[in-house]
Order: C-alpha cells, then structure tokens, then sequence
C-alpha cells in the first residue's frame, strides 16, 4: 500500500533508498516535521532522558554480560572480577549500577510530569497506558537484575519479594516454589532472572517505548497548557504554537542532556554507592541463606510501594494482613492504569484545574516521598501509623479523582499556548 | 494533635543515622587518604603480616596492589609474597586451610576484600583499637566494637595489653557524657595500654590508619582511577554543555 | 519563525562545533567498551612468563612447557643434531637464515637460540595450528622424505621442520616456527614468555 504523497528526496542515494526504504518520510514525521508545543519547559527533559538512560542500560549491559557467571558458585566472584580484573570493567558496572537509579528518577519525573499537565487525559489514554506498561516492565527488569550480583541484599531481597506470591490464597507457596524453581532462592533462579533480566524484558520494554513513541507521534505531544495546538493552524496546515521538533527540541533536548550527563558522572566516579542506596551495603557480602541482613529495605525506587504493603497491619473482609498489604501494594499501581478514566476535568493543565485538584497533587506527591523514605526505615508503631496516614493519601487522590475533579471551578483555558 | 505530628515528623529523623549504620557504639571515624602510598604501604606491610595468616584478600591481586601503591615487582616479591605457592599475579590467598580455620576458630575467618565497603573504614579502625584483656573469654580479649568476637587480638605485640579501667578519655566511651570543663569523658569503660608494647599509642593508632587505609583501598582500587579519570570527564561535558547551550540559544532566536 | 535575521555563519559554526565535540564525547565514550576487550588482569596472570626447570632434560630429549595455552618445546640438542642441522642449506630449506622475523632477535642464525643446545620453540604449526610431532631420530619412519636429518612433522597437512624449527621447501607451511621471547635466569632455569634483561 505504497502512499503516492509520501516525501522523497529529489535525486541521489537518498531517493533511492527512499524508493526501498521510508527513510526520509520517517525523519520528516518523526522530527523535522513533528510539531510539537513551542512552549515545553523543564518537565519535558525526562522523556528523552529516559531513552538516553536506555541506551545506557542496554550498552552497558551487554558488555557486562560478557564478563558475568550467572551460576550461584561464581556471580558474586565475577563481578569482583569485573570490577577488578577487567579493563574499565568497574566504569562500566557503575554505569549500569548508577543507570538504574538514574532510571528510575527519570521516570518518576517523566510520570510526575503528566499528572501535573493532565498528559494521560484524551486522546492520550494509550500513551499513558503503555507509559505504565513500561514502568511495570522496568520494575521487574530492575528487579530481576538486583538478584544477579548475588550479595546479601540481592538474596533477601528477592527472597521477600518472591514471598508477596505465597500471600496469594490457596494457590501462593506453590506459585512461588514454581517462580523460585527450588525450595530456596538458589542458583537455579538465578539463572531464569538473568536469561528474563537480559534477553526477555528488554525486549518487551524496548517493543513497549516503540509503542509509546507511535502512540504519542499520532495524537501529538501536550504542553503546560493542556490545550490542543492542532486548533490553530496557519494557512499551510501548521500549528501556529507547533514548532519541529527538529532542530529546535533536538538542540534544546542536547542542553538537557548535558547537564543530566554532568550530575550523572559526578555521581559514577565520586558516589558510585550513592550513600548506600544505589548499592547498598550488605550487598558487599555474598549470599548466605542461613543469615539475614540486620535490616533489609529495598532499593530506594521500590520503597513507597514496599512502605504501603508494610502499612497494611490489621485484618479486613476476612483477608488477613499479609494478603491485604500485597493486594494493596498492586492496586497502588494498578491504579495507575485507569488514571485516564478517574479524571473527569474538562482541563487537563493543572494550571486550569481547581484548588482541590492542586492541593491533591501536592499530599499525593509529599506521602509517595514520605512513604519512600519510610521504605528504607525500620518500622515502629509511628512509622507505621505515617505510613497508614500517607496511603490513604495516596488511593484518595486516585479514587476521590472522578468527584473532586468534577466538581471544582476549572479557570477558563486560552486560545494559544502561554509563555 | 500538634504533638503527634511532631512524633510523625521525628519518626523520620533517623534516616540519616541508619545510613551511616549506627549500631549504639561510639566509631572512632578516620577517613581513608588513597593518596598516602607510603601509609598504604605500610598498611599493606602489616597485612601480609599479621592479617594474611587467617584472611584472604580473595579479590586482590599482588600485581595490582604493586602497580597502585608504586612498589617494584622484585621488592614485593622479596618481602610481601610468603607462602611459596602464590606468585606475583595471584589473589592474596590466606596461608591456613579453612578446614583448620573451623577447627581452630569453630568459623572460617572472612575474606576481607570487602570489608571496608561492607562495614566502613571508621568500624574497622575502631575496631582494631578497641581490644581489652577479659579473662572469661577463651582468646584473653574482648572487643567494644565486636562483643564476644572470635579473633584473638593479633596486634597485641605493638599495641600491649589493653583493658577497661576508670579513667578520662578524649573520645566518647559508653554513656559518658562530655565534661565541658575538661573536654574529656569520664567512665569506667575506658580503654588504657597498661603494659606497652613496642609501640607508642600514637605510633599504634598511625599503623592502625595505615592498616585500614589498605582496606579502604583493597575495598576498591578502581578508586584510585575513577578519581584521575572524573575531573577530566565532568569538564569535557560541561565545555559541551556551554557549545550546547549557544547552540540551543542560537536556534531558539526563531521562536516568539 | 521567519528566516529573515538568521546569522547563518555563527549557526553553522555552532552545528560544527556541537558535532565535533560531540563525536570526541562518542569516541571518548568508546574507549572503555573497547578497551575491556583487552586481556583481563586474569587472563594476563594465566599468560604470564613460565618458568622451566630444565636439569633434568637430558641430550637428545625434548620438554613441553605451557604458555598463554600454548605448547613450548624446550629441545636439548646433541652435538650430532647440531651437526645434521646446521649442515642443511637453502636447497632443502625455505627461509635457513631466519630472515622472516618468527623470532626475537637474540635468536638469529640458524639454531635460532640463545645456547646452542637448548632450543626453544613454539609448538604449533604455521600452517593451521596442529602441534607438528617430535621424529629426531635421522630416517625415521612416517615423514614421508628420504634422508630426513630429524626434526618437527606436522600429520594434518605433512609440514616439516628441522630441529632448530626451520621449515622445509615444498610442504605447506609457509614460515619457521615461532621461537618465544625467554632468557635463562641460571644453568638449570628458563624463564619462557618475557626477554632478558638487556635483549
């Protein structure tokens, strides 16, 4: 079904690879010709950042593949071998190390930033649905990758998060026997999470931020406004607040990149640990399953989920805590997904919304941070009433969405794009 | 209802005490110079000595230790390398069998390549200094840091023997509190040499930095080339970023 | 977004100059994913010069040593293996004067060794890589030649090489066997895979 309007070059080797190959039509659709809000601001880094971190992650990854022994006997020894014996094998390791967290803050930001602009509002539901699809596959990616190193915190890690399954009703401790493949974490499901963490999950996740991309180029990108560029068009068809995304985002976006590559090296070469977070203490000793750490807390991008699963401490419907927390823990994301269908505001901005929807925003940010850093702490009964506090927070900002959203005063939108 | 907020708020506060890995005793802090050849490698020196008979630096090559601290391949091998069976590109293998070391111990004593990113340079010099003569235990030593621990105390020989008494100290001890008069702190739990050994204290407290200092080291010797490399990569990217910016600056003239 | 006003010249110098250092950043950042493709610090352990105690080798018999996983053949030759050797020529051999560069140069001539009686060879064909097997006896059976003066017989391809590792004419192998870099630390003690001081 060959378009006869498709774009060509004149002559050359382009035009002839552009009769074979829609080269040149895709460059003009996806970024010389891409019109995107002329007014992005600081909140628009994170997308691209987050494919350069990508990037990043699959490089470095190969390569450390090269160098690591996923058997039980030999991962801890060879990424000691990697950041020893290799040559750059420690620059490459603390990329991917570092690159994780790095992830993580990107995506939050990235998240953060379409709550705040309503980017997940009509007729951009798939975008955000396959936004949350790659999160979810990030977890597990991260997940899964945390156990390969084999130090302590990998082994009791897994070991409690492998254990969420057997909270399930009736069928739980053989479902986790079946993903352990043994009576303990051992050797064995070492070997399943690294054939998942390096060949199955980045090709799900790669397929997914395809999708994302395609999703979002149909529909056309939102802006701080929320409204809609496409409206306003000038006499040749082009958004009049739309500017290509190439050269003027891909120059903008290289300045980002920059000062995201400054911070993000500062941290390889001075605080490659980052204080125990990035890579966390009793990880420096080798997997022992007749020892468990005095503390262990998930690294820190799982710990507002990991807080709301230890805040669930009482019984109800029958369900008892255990099952309660996980069913909790899931929901927290699953909600995510019907974000689109909870918002019932005719503006998408939060500059437009109501002072409920703001005030919202502001408790539902502050608890996600509260119930982070109590994810890294040990719980004592204040804690756990903090944690409590902040997870009610956190579901009634979702499920409290379809009334306050339509009942508030909105403030009315502009024409054209502001600032 | 302000006072439970209060009570919420303090709830985090320790946030910052549990990274650092408190634990409720007092760590003498030091702070690790990995530009220090001559303490690395004397720090080293002590190692192979008194360290190596029972802990293996499993990860740690002599070659690369040799390369680090700036010492040449004939004085190493001369003087560092013991046990005829390790040669100079090999791991710094302990002497003992683990099957002795249960024996002996009831526990294989640990690698400690690692140590110093497992539980800190300020836990492992503390420490070292924090032996005291207990008759009850089976070694003659206890430890302030390590209660109960297993290991005899092998530098005993130029520490002397050590032991709780009641006196001032400069550092904080127990739950002595500071006398503001005197700037010391007053407690039965003090740890006093009683009977020298072939060093002074202040002698002993330098090789115990040395010693930990080589751990710190050992711990991660990429260290040393992460520090030579960053500055290099950080003022690469930000001459990048400045082209970057006038770039953006120039193109963004467009738009308005 | 008018065109008009456009400084075209600093545009294009500042497209040139993001690129340049950009592509600097590109290789920079090349360098260690190539560089860890070097041999590790343990593969350079494992490949690190061997010692050899050769006492016990006697006239006549021959030692393998193993180096970076290869064989080396450390040869005691006898007065008449040196004899037959150094009386063979160009008719029969390809290159009899060690001219192609197969060894270091403290190992030149025609014995291609430091003493006359220890020779030192890598033992793997130049041809394809078979380990050529040891006939020193003169005439020995399964060489396929006539008046062979003793030496080195490939079986997968019949290459030949005389004692001193020099190849014969007309078999496959184009060059001499590889002769490593080594030194003798006393009488009794070769170190192989590293010269000597002051080679």
């Amino acid at each position: 079904m060959a378009n006869p309007n498709k774009a060509k070059a004149e002559r050359g080797f382009m035009r002839w690879v552009d009769d074979r190959f829609p080269a040149t039509q895709m460059w003009q659709e996806h970024l010389s010709e891409y019109y995107a809000p002329k007014n992005f601001n600081f909140w628009y880094f994170f997308g691209s950042l987050a494919l350069l971190v990508l990037v990043n992650q699959i490089l470095t990854g190969v390569w450390l593949t090269m160098s690591f022994n996923p058997s039980a006997e030999g991962a801890f020894a060879s990424v000691e071998y990697i950041m020893r014996d290799v040559e750059y094998g420690w620059l490459i390791r603390y990329m991917h190390s570092t690159g994780a967290s790095a992830f993580f803050l990107v995506v939050y930001l990235h998240m953060f930033r379409g709550l705040l602009y309503g980017s997940y509002k009509a007729p951009r539901e798939l975008v955000w649905i396959f936004g949350m699809a790659i999160y979810l596959a990030l977890m597990a990616e991260a997940f899964m990758g945390y156990l390969l190193p084999w130090g302590q915190m990998s082994y009791w890690g897994a070991q409690v998060i492998i254990s969420l399954f057997s909270a399930i009703p009736s069928i739980g401790p053989d479902l986790a026997q079946w993903v352990r493949g043994d009576y303990l974490i051992s050797g064995i499901t070492l070997n399943r999470f690294f054939a998942l963490h390096v060949v199955a999950l980045p090709i799900v996740i790669l397929a997914l931020v395809v999708l994302h991309i395609i999703a979002l180029h149909e529909v056309g990108s939102n802006n701080p406004d929320g409204i809609d560029i496409k409206a306003k068009k000038d006499e040749t068809g082009k958004p009049l607040d739309g500017i290509p995304f190439h050269p003027y985002y891909t120059v903008k976006d290289i300045v980002g990149v920059a000062v995201f590559l400054f911070v993000f090296c500062a941290v390889i070469f001075y605080f490659p640990e980052g204080g125990g977070y990035f890579l966390e203490k009793p990880n420096f000793e080798p997997a022992n399953p007749l020892k468990t750490p005095d503390h262990i807390a998930p690294v820190w991008y799982f710990t507002p989920f990991y807080a709301i699963l230890r805040a669930i401490t009482f019984s109800l419907f029958g369900l008892d805590a255990k099952f309660l927390g996980v069913i909790f823990m899931g929901a927290a994301i699953a909600v995510l997904f019907v974000l689109p269908w909870l918002d019932r505001s005719p503006v998408r901005s939060m500059r437009y919304k109501g002072w409920i929807s703001k005030v919202m925003l502001v408790l539902f940010a502050i608890s996600f941070v509260i119930l982070g850093v109590l994810g890294v702490l040990p719980p004592t009964g204040a804690r756990t009433l903090l944690a409590q506090i902040c997870t009610v927070i956190y579901f009634a900002f979702f499920v409290l969405m379809p009334i306050y959203t339509r009942l508030e005063k909105t403030k009315p939108v502009p024409e054209r794009v502001t600032g | 209802m302000k006072k439970q907020l209060f009570a919420l708020l303090f709830a985090l506060v320790p946030l910052c005490s549990f990274a650092a890995g408190g634990e409720g005793v007092h760590l003498r802090s030091m702070s690790p110079d990995l530009e220090n050849q001559a303490s690395l490698q004397n720090g080293m020196k002590l190692y192979v000595n008194y360290c190596m008979g029972c802990h293996s630096l499993e990860y740690q090559r002599f070659s690369r230790a040799a390369e680090d601290l700036g010492m040449p391949q004939d004085l190493v091998e001369d003087n560092l390398i013991f046990s005829p069976e390790l040669g100079y590109n090999d791991q710094m293998h302990k002497a003992m069998s683990a099957e002795d070391a249960e024996v002996w111990f009831g526990k294989a004593p640990p690698d400690l390549t690692l140590e110093a990113r497992l539980r800190g340079t300020d836990w492992i010099y503390s420490y070292l200094l924090s032996f005291y003569r207990d008759s009850e235990r089976a070694t003659g030593v206890n430890n302030v840091v390590f209660p109960a621990v297993g290991m005899p105390n092998v530098l005993e020989p130029l520490q002397g023997v050590q032991e709780k008494v009641c006196a001032a100290s400069d550092h904080a001890v127990g739950d002595a509190e500071l006398d503001p008069l005197t700037g010391k702190y007053q407690s039965c739990e003090t740890l006093q040499v009683t009977s020298p050994g072939s060093m002074e204290p202040k002698e002993f407290e330098q090789a115990v930095y040395d010693l930990t200092n080589f751990l710190a080291y050992v711990g991660e010797p990429s260290k040393l080339h992460a520090q030579a490399l960053g500055p290099k990569v950080l003022i690469f990217i930000l001459l990048f970023g400045i082209i970057a910016y006038f770039l953006k600056r120039e193109y963004w003239r467009d738009i308005h | 977004m008018a065109d008009n006003g456009v400084n075209k010249g600093r545009r294009r110098f500042l497209v040139g100059a993001t690129s340049v250092v950009g592509a600097v950043g590109a290789v920079g950042v090349a360098v260690p994913f190539v560089a860890s493709w070097q041999p590790s610090a343990r593969a350079r352990a494992a490949g690190a010069p061997v010692q050899a105690d050769i006492s016990k080798l006697e006239p006549g018999q021959r030692m393998t040593v193993e180096w970076r996983g290869r064989p080396v053949w450390v040869i005691n030759r006898t007065p008449e293996m040196i004899e037959r050797t150094e009386a063979l020529t160009d008719e029969v051999l390809a290159d009899p004067d060690s001219a192609k560069p197969m060894q270091p140069d403290y190992a030149g001539g025609s014995l291609r060794s430091i003493r006359p009686e220890i020779g030192v060879l890598v033992g793997i064909c130049t041809h394809l890589g078979c380990s050529p097997l040891f006939k020193p006896e003169p005439n020995a059976e399964g060489v396929g030649v006539d008046d062979w003066p003793g030496g080195f017989f490939c079986p997968c391809h019949g290459s030949r090489f005389d004692l001193a590792g020099r190849v014969f004419r007309n078999v496959p192998a184009p060059v001499n066997l590889e002769v490593p870099p080594y030194y003798f630390v006393n009488e009794s003690v070769i170190v192989v895979g590293e010269d000597g001081e002051g080679a």
